[in-house]
């Protein structure tokens, strides 16, 4: 029986010839990721363990990037934990303010996860390098400890669906929106367990930060993974920051899918998903009016250049409407950089935006965008649940970088075509 | 491994870690203090009312969302002995598993059982009772793999005795 490019990653990783769908295994792993919010837990964790120090200074990413700069006393303790820990084993890649990012944006950048690598990270949206054709997952603290002292993980290999993306992208229409109309089709658990494969000719009219895109989300289908192909376009964005080698894994031609599914992207309309589930999807024609007090364009979803240079081209000579906090987070310090020396961050702030540092702040509710009862968010990120920007009556509305400068504009949920 | 039993709390589908645990909380990693926010963004009085040994029931999906171990820590420390659900959430089963949390998998019961009711679950052999309405349902049993990993008292000592 043929295996899915998933199964491939994990039968090599697993040092096996095959594997199949529910077969239970122990991996290696190429990565270990963790964060300011989920490290502490796992140093506690792996202190319990009669290990000496880590597996492999290397192959362990520490980024402090939920909370920093230190939003209170509670977190600069975690975040100075991770530091210490980082210190102690001598991590080669512990990224502090100043040079951090928001993890899954700053990793690829950083040229640390590469096609075929086995990657965990203790924090959900790990699912994001798949889109360089590596298998990534989430994991909580507790298998990160373990991942660090043994560089080793279980897996139960998943089964998989095929998403078969053919046409190209009509205008303002980006990763979010495929994804997002993804999750609107199959639910937050039409995934669960399962790997979530793309494939088809229309991949080449993705670029590499839409499919970040797409991939950082399958985790909002219930997915275990998301993960591409590995094309030209892959190979030269490995090439330009890694000086790890490529491995590439290719499904086999009888591998087996639970499902199967096509996604025209010339048929695809702006869409948002409406509180509080990500499922709840609406195009932008069937929005009607809802007005709303705050913009959020940033996140490991949504914080990369492709995102913020639609943002700039919507708001530029425009200005943010009157009573709209348009909040604006380059995810890592390189897109920082690059927005200054295109004029991006000259755009914004004279259209009426703040520009904040990288952070993953105002997308759970931690800091820098938090909101109160009643108030309504069209934000990039990910996740719409209940009280996840701040009051349990608050609303977010999820949305592409294209749908939430235009909404910035006019105080409503627009598209861009409507300016 | 001991029988839970206990007062059931019941919850619809994708009850996720947001709600379980908000986030700003999460500035926190101590157990006890966890506990005391659990569920709070989806019954505020949860934690005035759950007593040690009570169950969590729930439809699909239960724990989605983000990987915060914080999520199953904080209803363990709050006194749950077993959360049943139609499914889980890959990443909170995982971190179920490996903190000792019991979770349980049984569609039948996540449907049928209602809240308050008296609920006792067998581990070793799968079968939940619900003793307020005298039915019994057959729960997913771990595949052994699973079983070695919660026998041991979760992943670290079961790397410790490895």
């Amino acid at each position: 029986m043929g295996m899915t490019m998933t199964q491939k990653i994990l039968a090599a990783h697993a040092h096996l010839d095959s594997v199949a769908a529910g077969d239970l295994i122990e991996a290696d792993l190429d990565l270990v990721l963790g964060n300011d919010i989920t490290s502490p837990v796992a140093i506690k964790e792996m202190d319990k363990m009669k290990v000496d120090g880590v597996f492999d200074k290397d192959k362990i990413a520490l980024v402090p990037d939920h909370f920093v700069p230190n939003k209170d006393i509670k977190s600069a303790e975690h975040c100075k934990c991770v530091r210490d820990f980082a210190i102690k084993n001598d991590i080669t890649n512990y990224f502090e303010v100043g040079k951090m990012g928001i993890e899954h944006a700053l990793l690829p950048e950083k040229g640390l996860t590469v096609a075929g690598d086995v990657i965990i990270g203790a924090d959900s949206h790990t699912c994001t390098y798949g889109a360089l054709g590596a298998f990534s997952t989430g994991v909580g603290s507790t298998d990160m400890a373990a991942g660090m002292a043994t560089g080793k993980a279980w897996f139960k290999v998943p089964g998989a669906i095929r998403f078969n993306i053919v046409g190209e992208k009509a205008p303002y229409i980006s990763g979010k929106d495929v994804i997002l109309h993804i999750i609107g089709m199959i639910g937050v658990d039409g995934a669960l367990y399962k790997s979530m494969e793309f494939t088809g000719d229309g991949i080449k009219n993705l670029t590499m930060d839409d499919r970040f895109t797409i991939a950082n989300m399958a985790i909002e289908a219930g997915g275990k993974n998301g993960i591409f192909p590995v094309d030209d376009e892959a190979l030269k964005y490995m090439k330009e920051h890694s000086t790890k080698t490529p491995v590439i894994y290719e499904a086999d031609s009888d591998a087996v899918y639970d499902a199967e599914y096509t996604i025209d992207l010339g048929k695809l309309r702006p869409t948002v998903a409406f509180p509080h589930l990500p499922e709840n999807t609406r195009t932008i024609d069937e929005v009607g009016e809802v007005k709303i007090d705050q913009v959020v364009i940033g996140s490991c979803t949504n914080g990369r250049m492709d995102d913020m240079r639609i943002a700039a081209d919507i708001l530029k000579g425009r200005k943010v409407a009157d009573g709209i906090r348009c909040i604006v987070i380059p995810a890592t310090q390189q897109i920082y950089l690059d927005c200054i020396k295109e004029g991006l961050l000259t755009i914004f702030v004279e259209a009426g935006a703040v520009v904040s540092t990288p952070t993953c702040g105002p997308c759970l509710g931690g800091y820098m965008g938090v909101m109160a009862a009643g108030e309504r968010c069209v934000s990039t990120t990910n996740r719409n649940f209940v009280g996840r920007m701040g009051h349990v009556e608050s609303e977010v509305y999820l949305a592409s970088p294209a749908v939430a400068a235009a909404s910035a504009v006019t105080g409503y949920i627009s598209s861009p075509e409507a300016l | 491994m001991e029988n839970a039993k206990g007062r059931v709390f019941k919850y619809g589908d994708n009850v996720d870690t947001d709600v379980i645990i908000p986030a700003r909380y999460l500035n926190s990693s101590d157990p006890a203090d966890l506990a005391t926010h659990c569920m709070e963004d989806i019954d505020k009085t949860f934690i005035e009312r759950v007593k040690k040994g009570d169950i969590i029931v729930a439809t699909k999906n239960f724990g989605c969302g983000s990987s915060r171990e914080h999520a199953p820590i904080a209803i363990k420390a709050a006194g749950v002995s077993c959360v049943i659900a139609e499914t889980f959430a890959r990443i909170f089963y995982r971190n179920s598993i490996n903190i000792g949390l019991p979770i349980i998998e049984c569609e039948q019961a996540s449907k049928e059982i209602a809240e308050g009711d008296e609920v006792e679950v067998d581990f070793d052999s799968g079968i939940i009772t619900d003793i307020t309405t005298g039915k019994t349902y057959k729960g997913q049993a771990f595949p052994a793999f699973m079983q070695g990993l919660i026998d041991a008292g979760g992943l670290v000592n079961y790397i410790n005795n490895k």
